[in-house]
């Protein structure tokens, strides 16, 4: 099957069923993705999917070959991801960092989606995306910074 | 704190070549390193370049391109030493920041902890064990560039001045890079002086991560990312019943799995080793097993606290004691008495366990997040009949460790190297969240049955304890540190507490089974079921006595003297940083606990409010005193993540057993905090000016209690069993 990975095209040979986060991480060594539950329970694999924010570890790889997929390695390269990443580095968000990449991914999907989220609406979009060493409300802080940080880009 | 800090103990040496090597020597580890001191590279030109270390042993490199490169003797898991540990160096070294490259250190004997005699980390204790060292390190490399400065400026020392990575003196200046291949030739000066804390341009100061880029873009390396050619990935089928063995198993389904490229025995379980991940599951679900179950096999959680509970009202051993409480309480015209219980815990780590091991012709390299790197080393060596020195432990980011990562027993670290030699291949071996989940090594379950008596005008004048739960160092190779029966973890924050000092008589016991569940040390230990017993009674004899909470810890405080200053002055600031007698809205209610552990003290205030059998944590307003300290915005994560790590506890953390199986698997039915339930977290540091006191694990202790003593304060219900249920 075909894989569209970051703007570039993978010839994969998978079994039909093994999801995209296996793809990524054992067949392609892309491993900024992480496995965290397999179940969709902690959102440490996510991808955007057509722009949109999914799980990894519960997308068989077949169900995305007709779609655009961006993971964390191409982040720096978004206008929106890039901005994120600042925002988090600012903010000293990550401990650990193993559930990052997943916040990262998902907090960029939602700034592209609303602009200037409310607390409340970030939770919403964030509370798939487990963090055990409680990094939440810095997540939170990191998300108001880069949706002001966008709006002054849009503004200038 | 200025005096000169005599370094002939320490046994620094100084290697050339390749820019200014600071390292230390372990006593007796070489003599080829002392030798190597006694005649140290300052000869003239032409001497035979230095001979290579005999074993890693570098803190601090130097390099000529400016670099400053230090080594980490702990390991990384989110508690901020990759930044933390530089700031102690670059503090004295006087160093450009932006220049500071870190890494973790090898498993080595010169990065023992210098504490615990063992590569560890845990116990809070990374950044105080190392205040001194990581400092000596800075300065006497500082020491030696402006020795090389001076000589080549042509100047006293004295003249010179460090500036941002640079020696200057006068108009003349030299970067770092520049000098250090001059001042790795000099001998290293026998004593160095430490700035004054007040002269600290660094340390004390919010300094942002080292290693956030990283963490951010994908491209830092955890254990479970390791990946070269060759490596194949391994998952392990374990009897669902702990120390239960292989009977027979059937792998020929498991083989015809595509990608599978072999099934084999090892001590835990059936490994089956395959090109990917999914072929590895795919093939461990093909297997079939014949489990021989064990004595295990009955293993119930309901009763096991039946059997806690009857354990409870015996006498135990005796942890602590002053004057006669039994015969008081006896006696006394009334008694409060409350049962508390607390259930399995397990770690949940967001990166799951994991290990790879390549053997090669006497050799075994390891890639792990561990903890524990040298008693790794040594558990590994043995298994790979090698010895350690040629077991090589690669240590990557750690996902998360909570005191998982440091096991005495070595179980995911050994257990890797028997796959890949059964194997003959190159192994990760990767835990699911299943695995890990039911994988044990958890915080013992305990249950405590406290008693007091209160006198006339409400202070306690008896104070019982019995607790009951397992030993985490019976059967290990720190068993011996059990004294008279005592596992001191077990009653730690419960025989020491300040509350109980001025108590005329107080009793405190311990009963110790062993129910075979495997148990270790989780975030804060001890003192996690302590300061829930001991908060949650506290609260009830204050009700009792009819007394504020707060006014009546601060009686039992004032009453401890010197030993409850500290938590006396982190209750007062959390309490005014709230506004404890400021009116809440409707249906909230507050709490407060505090709780020393780890060497800092912490108290916090909790406020919530209940509806449907839910519990909202609105805001925690917590005050920690920790001492020195080196970097607030640590502080101010780990203080945050421990209430989190905290509340997910007590919210809805727990391990239960059904014949013999654990009943929890993921985290659908194993909760941990999501971002929809983080009240907002105010973190206040109390700058006591005393010596250094940890950092990650103290915020744990307190949130249980607080957030219980809230939800009576909301409620008027008092929840004493872990985690929160209402009753019907
Ligand atoms: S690994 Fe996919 S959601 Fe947890
Ligand atoms: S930063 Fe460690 S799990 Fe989120």
């Amino acid at each position: 099957m075909k894989l569209t990975i970051n703007g570039k095209d993978h010839e994969i040979d998978a079994p039909p069923d093994m999801p995209l986060l296996w793809v990524l991480r054992d067949l392609l060594g892309m491993t900024g993705t992480k496995f965290g539950c397999g179940l969709a329970q902690c959102g440490a694999c996510t991808v955007h999917l057509n722009g949109a924010p999914v799980r990894a570890c519960v997308t068989p790889a077949a169900a995305a070959s007709s779609g655009t997929i961006s993971t964390i390695e191409a982040m720096a390269a978004d206008p929106v991801g890039r901005i994120v990443q600042q925002a988090w580095i600012e903010a000293d968000v990550v401990q650990c960092g193993y559930c990052q990449s997943g916040q990262v991914m998902a907090a960029t999907a939602l700034l592209r989606e609303n602009a200037r989220p409310t607390d409340a609406e970030i939770d919403a979009a964030m509370s798939g995306n487990l963090c055990r060493c409680g990094t939440y409300q810095r997540v939170r802080g990191a998300i108001h910074l880069a949706a002001g940080k966008l709006s002054k880009e849009d503004a200038a | 704190m200025n005096a000169p800090v005599d370094l002939s103990r320490r046994r620094f040496i100084v290697a050339a070549g390749g820019g200014l090597v600071i390292a230390f020597v372990v006593p007796l580890a070489s003599r080829f390193a002392i030798a190597q001191e006694q005649h140290p590279e300052s000869g003239p030109q032409g001497a035979p370049p230095a001979p290579p270390l005999p074993q890693p042993n570098a803190f601090l490199t130097i390099g000529s391109d400016d670099s400053v490169r230090v080594l980490l003797a702990h390991s990384e898991m989110g508690q901020g030493i990759w930044t933390a540990l530089p700031m102690l160096v670059a503090e004295e070294l006087g160093c450009d920041w932006s220049k500071v490259v870190v890494a973790h250190a090898p498993a080595a004997p010169a990065y023992a902890h210098t504490a615990f005699g063992i590569q560890a980390t845990g116990g809070s204790t990374s950044v105080w064990s190392e205040f001194d060292r990581y400092r000596q390190v800075g300065a006497l490399a500082r020491e030696m560039l402006v020795a090389a400065a001076a000589a080549e400026f042509g100047v006293d020392a004295a003249q010179c001045r460090v500036v941002d990575g640079k020696v200057v003196a006068g108009r003349k200046s030299a970067r770092f890079g520049e000098l250090a291949d001059a001042a790795a030739k000099l001998p290293p000066p026998s004593e160095v002086k430490l700035k004054e804390r007040k002269d600290w341009r660094l340390l004390g100061k919010p300094t942002r991560r080292l290693d956030a880029r990283a963490k951010v873009d994908g491209s830092a390396v955890f254990g479970i990312d390791v990946q070269f050619e060759g490596l194949k990935v391994a998952l392990v089928a374990r009897s669902p019943v702990f120390g239960g063995k292989v009977k027979s198993f059937d792998a020929t389904a498991a083989r015809a799995v595509k990608g599978v490229r072999a099934v084999v025995e090892v001590p835990s379980g059936v490994a089956v080793v395959a090109d990917h991940f999914w072929a590895a599951r795919a093939g461990r679900d093909a297997l079939a097993i014949e489990w021989d179950l064990g004595p295990q096999a009955t293993l119930d959680s309901a009763q096991l606290k039946a059997d806690y509970v009857a354990r409870a009202a015996t006498p135990g051993a005796v942890a602590a004691q002053a004057g006669d409480a039994p015969a008081k309480l006896a006696g006394a015209r009334s008694v409060l008495e409350a049962q508390y219980d607390v259930p399995f815990l397990a770690h949940a780590a967001m990166e799951p366990l994991n290990c790879t091991v390549r053997l090669g012709e006497g050799t075994c390299e390891i890639w792990t997040g561990t903890q524990f790197q040298t008693l790794d080393q040594v558990a590994v060596a043995k298994v790979a009949g090698l010895e350690p020195a040629q077991v090589t432990i690669h240590t990557p980011f750690l996902g998360g460790g909570f005191g998982r990562r440091a096991n005495p027993a070595n179980d995911f670290v050994i257990e890797a190297v028997h796959v890949a030699k059964a194997a003959g291949l190159p192994v990760k071996v990767l835990w699911t969240r299943e695995d890990d989940t039911r994988g044990g090594y958890y915080r013992p379950a305990f249950v405590h049955r406290l008693r007091a008596s209160l006198d006339g005008d409400g202070s306690i004048d008896a104070f019982a304890a019995t607790a009951v739960g397992q030993s985490i160092l019976a059967g290990t190779a720190f068993a011996a540190m059990i004294k008279d029966g005592i596992d001191s973890a077990s009653v730690e924050g419960m025989a020491d507490s300040p509350y109980l000092a001025g108590v005329p008589h107080r009793r405190i016991e311990l009963h110790t089974p062993s129910p075979g569940v495997p148990v270790l040390w989780w975030r804060s230990v001890g003192h996690t079921q302590n300061a829930f017993a001991m908060e949650g009674f506290i609260d009830e004899l204050a009700h009792a006595a009819k007394q504020d909470p707060v006014a009546f810890r601060r009686r039992l405080l004032k009453a401890a003297g010197t030993k409850g200053k500290r938590n006396l002055d982190v209750l007062d600031r959390a309490v005014e940083a709230f506004g404890w007698k400021q009116p809440l809205p409707d249906g909230h209610g507050k709490g407060i606990a505090v709780h020393e552990s780890f060497g800092s003290h912490v108290a916090q205030v909790a406020e919530v409010s209940v509806s449907g059998g839910r519990v909202r944590v609105h805001r925690v307003v917590c005050a920690i005193d920790c001492g020195v300290f080196v970097n607030p915005l640590t502080i101010e994560a780990q203080v945050q993540g421990a209430i989190v790590y905290g509340l997910s506890a007590a919210l809805s953390g727990q391990i239960t057993f059904r014949d013999g199986r654990v009943v929890q698997s993921n985290f659908h039915d194993y909760p941990t905090l999501r971002i929809d339930q983080m009240p907002k977290v105010e973190v206040h540091i109390v700058d006591s000016g005393e010596k250094p006191g940890g950092v990650g694990e103290p915020g744990t202790p307190p949130i249980a209690p607080a957030v219980a003593n809230a939800i009576f304060d909301a409620t008027g219900q008092r929840l004493r069993s872990l985690p929160f249920r209402f009753g019907a």
